[in-house]
């Protein structure tokens, strides 16, 4: 029967605190390990059909073959990976801020919303394969059209992602703000934006892998560069130990960019939920 | 000591000291309605309702009554479809900046820690930043926040959350305090130790506070009027003056034959609908 009159006492800091996100996030090196594992038994398995002769190596070459492929036209493979980099980074970016810019104006506008949604919709149904010759036709062999195809893969889950990121936003919070007397433009980079990164930076995933995807269908369809080029001639000579060199090289570049927003996920949203609970 | 305190240093916040006539909120024959697709809601019928300076008036009623949404018509978030009502004598026709609004969650932006938290009500407003980290700073020892400054809402339990929301909605020192259920989601014993804080905050500073809640108890151990509502239409079904004067313990006032009087009708009148609690 003890009056309460003070302020309930508050649990110590350090208790709310211990155990904060950057303690618990396990290393690369854990990370890695489970896949790194799987890849090596993969590359055992790889070395032990071909070099037995149960396959022959114009079907699949053995590692040797491939890894000589690297070493053998080290320039070579350079040239046209730097060719397809470059078509991807400006797919994906291109991609990521005209993206961004739509899936805003849509959460503002409920007639663009109706007006253009139908018809990105559109756009993503099209198979890219079936109009990436039109685009060799509008925008010549150059590397404009790779682009356009990279673009158009990409754009799409970044407006999608988008979109529902900016509505995730709590009504309350914009009610509040509204009490707060605060321009939109302000309460879009305050509130808006950052509640809509968890979203916007899953679909830039997506898309970062897309537009690799997306830059060499381009090439495939007209080029005389690229690793989409390199694969069709290799495909030609009947040469699959640069066939896989090439494909090594593209999945790399996929893993690579996606990895890369991984990273910039941690920096940009480690109050995030699904980045917390993971470890 | 408190409230008061920052006023010297206010630029901006939108008020002067409160020593004028006339009531602090006055509602007039407010009528609000709502139109579904198939029927029309009639959450609020011929509500007059005048709130004065440094009062604690609670709203207490079952769900549906719309206690809520006189609450978002008194800070303007909620039209009202007759009547009007005005705030410190100006007629509130969109969201009111001279008010502090509390909601039933903490509403807290995941990405800033406690402090940036309630700083982002000054930010908003464009208030002097030393005013009102100096502000902030008093707030967070006020309500026991001392030692959180860098917890991220994620590392708060619920009862600390609504601390700091409730840090957030007094930064700008607001002519009127609106809270709706702003204990609800919490558990029996934090909701109790909030009862007894923000009583105490209150009896500091005799802000003007409107408190939706369907809890009697909380209704009438917090406030000096508490006005009971009934739903379909939602109405102001009678009034009651709790006539416990200064500062109140939280168990003796428990205790008090007026708080159980009071309780006791308030609960008959609300009949099976109201909670237990």
């Amino acid at each position: 029967m003890t009056p309460q009159t003070q302020p309930a006492p508050a649990p110590s800091p350090t208790q709310a605190t211990a155990g904060t996100r950057r303690g618990r996030r396990p290393s690369l090196g854990a990370v890695a390990l489970y896949p790194a594992t799987f890849l090596a038994l993969l590359v055992v398995a790889w070395f032990a059909v071909t070099t037995t002769g149960l396959v022959q190596p114009y079907i699949i070459p053995s590692p040797v073959d491939t890894w000589k492929a690297f070493t053998d036209n080290p320039e070579y493979l350079w040239g046209h990976t730097l060719v397809t980099t470059g078509e991807t980074l400006a797919g994906f970016v291109i991609a990521a801020v005209v993206g961004v810019l739509v899936a805003v104006l849509m959460v503002y506008s409920p007639t663009l919303e109706k007006t253009f949604y139908p018809l990105i919709l559109f756009a993503q149904v099209i198979p890219k394969i079936a109009i990436a010759p039109l685009f060799v036709v509008w925008l010549g062999f150059g590397a404009s059209p790779k682009v356009l195809v990279a673009v158009l893969m990409a754009f799409f889950p970044v407006v999608i992602s988008g979109i529902s990121g900016l509505r995730s936003v709590d009504p309350e919070l914009l009610e509040l703000t509204s009490t707060m007397g605060a321009s939109r433009i302000k309460t879009f980079w305050k509130v808006r934006f950052p509640a809509a990164l968890p979203e916007l930076l899953s679909g830039l995933k997506v898309a970062a892998t897309l537009a690799v995807t997306g830059a060499v269908v381009g090439e495939f369809v007209g080029a005389n560069s690229g690793l989409g080029f390199v694969i069709l001639q290799a495909n030609g000579n009947i040469d699959t130990a640069m066939l896989f060199a090439a494909l090594i090289i593209m999945s790399a570049l996929g893993v690579l960019l996606f990895a890369i927003i991984q990273v910039a996920e941690t920096l940009l949203i480690p109050w995030h939920a699904s980045r917390r609970n993971r470890g | 000591m408190f409230a008061r305190t920052a006023d010297r240093a206010r630029d901006g916040a939108g008020s002067e000291p409160p020593a004028e006539q006339g009531p602090m909120v006055d509602i007039h024959g407010v009528d609000v309605t709502f139109r579904t697709k198939d029927r029309t809601v009639h959450a609020l019928s011929g509500i007059d309702l005048t709130i004065q300076h440094g009062e604690f008036l609670s709203i207490a009623g079952p769900s549906g009554c719309g206690k809520s949404t006189l609450l978002r018509v008194i800070a303007g978030l909620t039209a009202t479809s007759a009547g009007g009502v005005t705030l410190r004598g100006t007629p509130v026709e969109g969201p009111r900046r001279d008010v502090g609004f509390v909601f039933q969650r903490a509403a807290l932006l995941d990405w800033r820690n406690a402090r940036d938290n309630i700083l982002f009500q000054a930010e908003m407003r464009g208030l002097p930043k030393a005013w009102a980290r100096r502000r902030t700073d008093e707030l967070m020892e006020m309500t026991g926040l001392t030692g959180f400054e860098k917890a991220m809402p994620f590392e708060l339990s619920g009862g600390m959350q609504q601390r700091v929301s409730l840090c957030r909605a007094l930064l700008h020192e607001p002519d009127v305090l609106l809270m709706d259920e702003p204990f609800g989601a919490l558990d029996a014993l934090t909701r109790e130790n909030m009862n007894v804080e923000l009583r105490r905050i209150w009896e500091d500073t005799g802000m003007t506070v409107v408190l939706v809640t369907h809890s009697v108890a909380e209704a009438v151990y917090l406030a000096s009027r508490s006005v009971v509502m009934g739903p379909r239409p939602g109405r102001v079904i009678e009034e009651f003056d709790i006539a416990i004067h200064g500062h109140r313990e939280y168990e003796p006032t428990l205790e008090n034959p007026e708080f159980q009087r009071v309780t006791a009708r308030i609960r008959e009148l609300l009949g099976s609908t109201a909670t237990a609690d």
